[in-house]
């Protein structure tokens, strides 16, 4: 790795270390100070206060000054820190990350997609975030990194790990029933091991694609259940040759669950409403079409 | 059950009209200031049961009691409740209104049927959310904030609620205008802005904050409405709307509304600590210019709320810078205070006790602050327990807690009944060890990356969580043992009279508990709120 290189996390430890310490040092030095003075001064020792001073010029411009310059000093300390979290090393890594409710995609500039972001140790990562539905937060406590996915906005983020191992991956903007489960890791591989993985096609065959697996992955199971409970989305147990209450354009249809009605329902989500649920499933963009017949077979098989 | 009063001639009854209609279409401040404050305390103590259960669903990971979007309604009408029916209204509505016209030496507030208003427009306000949590698709899941696109597109009762939270904020503005109106016309003679209590000038700040900041709330809570209504897609980045200008509007309202939550607060700790020291407030001036500083900073520093979200790095220079300058008003305010101690004589009764960890956790709240100010260690803490716990520790700790020192200072004035003292102590202990439990481990967790408004966690958050629900038992057992030694001593207590605490604002002036004209005549005022010598009080 270059060691010229600072991470993220170098950057902004020493930032809370200096804040932390001053902190630290003002709030022992006010307690302490309060203590002493309800001691000292308590109405059984000191029946009478022995001073009625109300003010001292001096005193309070001591201590307007000497806080004003300590709080610039962390002001500028911070943004200094931060201009790192900025500074995209020009190396980098590219990868997309694709946010949606509630799960997370990453795809690389080869076309290789996954549900864990797969890095190579030592090298700069710089991430892009898209969200296809509503606000997210991306998340690396251990970098210190933390960026909005806004629908809409192009925002990023960067980091290095420094170390191979695996690190959390949290969703820290609020977004709905399944935040908390928005979470995955960062795999950090040393580079050979990482450029492997990354040229090996994805598990299996190409061309067949394992729908249980998909349908977790992309996210389809956090809304829809698979036992027959009613989740945020219908359930997929029984779903399939099932005659189906829907809207379409605000008018009701009976439809038959087919092949061409759950390939419309996957590309086109708000197309045709199942009655009683929110018009809030996110299109899928990175689906491929075998991908969605994968799928189409795989909620076949959920009796 | 309105109590047995000591003395026989009273606002509770020199007017002879007693009964539930005599309250509820009072004009009388005193009256208004007690419907506001058991209408706030009754909210209030909902929104802690509610806190108890998020805590209680945190404790283990996993399903503990509730599921995931119970747990996340539960934290939003908590959030809710709290900020828009308790603290926000708290202060102005109840102690402001009980005691700033006596120590101003008014007989009432310039437009007393205007308060009234308020007051109504609030219970008005309160009733919708209310009923927003019982129809339509549930009970609202967005958080406090409310924030776009999720809050236009989720099929809960948001609409509803934010209606009332809308209502709410006329309620605000009447009575900030009313505050100015009153704390400009109607100060008694000799009383000029130099011998305005601190706890009137920071009303005085608070008001200001109220009628400018709180209009542009309505706004933005309209728009939302019509985001879900209308589908008029100014948040919809689809439709070339953008969800962070949402943000922008929520925290140029909601950064103000915290020093609506805290400036008062700050008021009435002004208030006990000279009294209970026996020694003038250190920096009067001081203090009361800062009150206004803040009030006046506080409205260009809503940005440190979305450093993260994607907003301009010039934008994030300098909300940053801004937010710095902030910190320092507050920070001479903690050295005043402490400097006010010096050489005093000092008496470690209840109101004194909150007063005096008001310092402490106030300040740890404020210097939390330092770190959220800060561009680099904002991105790590940001959206985290950290910030939970940081928020706490300023409106509980800091504001919560000079509410309980207000109740113990002022409300025997007004019922002519004490509390017992030892009990008193004894909560102030157990509040204080619970809370400081429950917070602090809150921001540990959020310091080793727990996110916030997690319904569940990873296996390593566990320790700190299981920590920090035991430590809400304790603040909870504390909370209950206050106010039941509190009501007990103001209904049956020791009678109270005189000037036990020898307070030098005119409240304790005038008889216990007041007499609904307040004054026998009119006031004149001759010397300062905290001169203690020139007055001959004990
Ligand atoms: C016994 C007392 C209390 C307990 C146990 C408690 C506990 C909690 C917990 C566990 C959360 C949610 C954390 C999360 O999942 O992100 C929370 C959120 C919150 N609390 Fe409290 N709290 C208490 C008192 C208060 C008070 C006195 C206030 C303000 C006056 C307050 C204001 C808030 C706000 C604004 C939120 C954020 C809600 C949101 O994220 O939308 N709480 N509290
Ligand atoms: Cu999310």
């Amino acid at each position: 790795m270059n060691p010229a290189l600072l991470t993220t996390t170098d950057a902004v430890d020493p930032v809370f270390k200096f804040i932390f310490g001053a902190c630290i040092l003002l709030l022992g030095g006010i307690t302490a100070t309060v203590l002493w003075f309800a001691f000292r001064y308590r109405r059984s020792r000191a029946p009478e206060p022995t001073s009625q001073v109300a003010d001292n010029i001096w005193l309070e411009t001591i201590w307007i000054v000497l806080p004003s310059i300590l709080v610039m000093a962390m002001f500028w300390y911070g943004w200094a820190g931060y201009l790192t979290l900025r500074e995209v090393p020009k190396n980098a890594l590219p990868v997309t990350a694709t946010a949606r409710m509630w799960s997370w995609n990453f795809t690389y500039a080869n076309g290789r997609t996954s549900p864990k972001l797969v890095v190579p140790v030592g090298k700069p990562v710089v991430v892009d975030l898209v969200s296809s539905d509503i606000l997210h937060g991306f998340f690396l406590p251990a970098f210190r990194v933390k960026r909005d996915v806004v629908p809409g906005m192009k925002n990023h983020a960067w980091f290095v790990a420094d170390k191979a191992g695996s690190y959390d991956l949290f969703c820290s903007q609020y977004c709905g029933k399944g935040h908390s489960a928005m979470i995955t890791t960062v795999e950090a591989l040393p580079e050979a091991e990482f450029i492997a993985w990354l040229v090996q096609p994805e598990e299996g065959q190409p061309t067949k694609h394992d729908g249980a697996k998909l349908a977790k992955e992309k996210g389809c199971l956090a809304c829809h259940s698979l036992d027959g409970s009613r989740a945020v989305g219908p359930t997929f147990k029984g779903l399939y040759g099932k005659k189906q209450t829907v809207l379409q354009d605000g008018k009701p249809l009976t439809v038959m669950v087919n092949d061409a009605y759950l390939r419309e329902s996957i590309r086109f989500p708000n197309a045709k409403l199942v009655e009683g649920f929110q018009p809030i499933m996110p299109t899928v963009s990175d689906l491929k079409d075998d991908e969605i017949e994968a799928l189409v077979d795989f909620i076949e098989e959920v009796k | 059950m309105m109590p047995q009063q000591p003395t026989p001639s009273s606002f509770w009854n020199d007017t002879g009209k007693t009964g539930i209609t005599a309250w509820i279409f009072s004009t009388d401040h005193k009256r208004i200031g007690l419907l506001y404050f058991y209408s706030v305390l009754g909210f209030f103590l909902i929104a802690v049961v509610l806190g108890l259960l998020l805590r209680i669903e945190l404790m283990a990971p996993g399903r503990t009691i509730m599921g995931a979007q119970s747990y996340n309604a539960l934290f939003t009408v908590h959030g809710v409740i709290m900020v828009f029916l308790f603290i926000i209204p708290g202060f102005p509505g109840a102690f402001g209104n009980l005691v700033m016209p006596i120590q101003i030496g008014a007989r009432d507030v310039a437009f007393p049927r205007l308060n009234l208003f308020s007051w109504w427009l609030y219970m008005l306000g309160a009733g919708i959310i209310i009923t927003a949590l019982f129809t339509g698709g549930g009970p609202p899941d967005t958080g406090w904030t409310f924030y776009v696109p999720f809050s236009a597109r989720t099929g809960t009762n948001v609409s509803l609620a934010v209606f009332g939270v809308f209502i709410i904020g006329f309620s605000s503005i009447l009575t900030g205008l009313n505050f100015v109106t009153t704390i400009h016309r109607l100060r008694a003679e000799g009383m000029g802005w130099t011998r305005l209590p601190l706890f009137v000038w920071s009303l005085y700040a608070t008001a200001w904050v109220q009628i400018l900041a709180t209009p542009i709330l309505g706004i933005t809570l309209a728009l939302v409405i019509a985001e879900r209504m209308l589908g008029t897609g100014l948040f919809d980045s689809a439709r070339g709307g953008d969800p962070l200008m949402y943000q922008h509007l929520f925290w140029i309202y909601s950064h103000p509304a915290v020093y609506i939550m805290i400036l008062p607060a700050m008021g009435v700790i002004s208030e006990i600590i000279p009294v209970f020291s026996r020694k003038p407030v250190f920096g009067y001036k001081m203090i009361a210019f800062s009150s206004v500083a803040i009030a006046a900073a506080g409205s260009l520093v809503w940005g440190h709320h979305m450093f993260t979200s994607g907003m301009s790095d010039t934008a994030i220079l300098v909300f940053s810078f801004l937010t710095f300058v902030v910190a320092i008003p507050s920070a001479i305010k903690v050295f005043n205070w402490v400097a006010t101690l010096y050489k005093g004589s000092i008496s470690l009764e209840a109101p004194m006790l909150f007063a005096l960890s008001f310092l402490l956790l106030f300040s740890i709240g404020g210097l939390t602050g330092l770190i959220l100010g800060a561009a680099a260690t904002d991105i790590h803490v940001h959206d985290t327990q950290f910030v939970v716990g940081h928020f706490h520790y300023v409106i509980f700790g800091g504001s919560g807690f000079a509410f309980f020192g207000a109740m113990h200072y002022w409300l025997p004035k007004f019922y002519g009944r004490r509390y017992a003292e030892k009990p008193a102590l004894l909560a102030w202990g157990l509040l204080f060890t619970g809370f400081n439990i429950t917070y602090f481990c809150m921001m540990v967790l959020g310091m080793k990356g727990m996110p916030r408004r997690y319904y569940d966690y990873l296996p390593e958050f566990a320790p700190l969580n299981l920590a920090s629900t035991v430590g809400s038992w304790l603040l909870a057992i504390g909370l209950v043992l206050l106010l039941v030694n509190l009501f007990r001593g103001l209904l049956w207590g020791e009678p109270f009279t005189g000037n036990p605490w020898g307070g030098a604002t005119l409240e304790w002036s005038i008889a216990t508990p007041p007499p609904t004209e307040n004054f026998e005549e009119e006031p004149v005022v001759t010397h300062g709120p905290y001169d203690f010598k020139g007055t001959g009080i004990p």
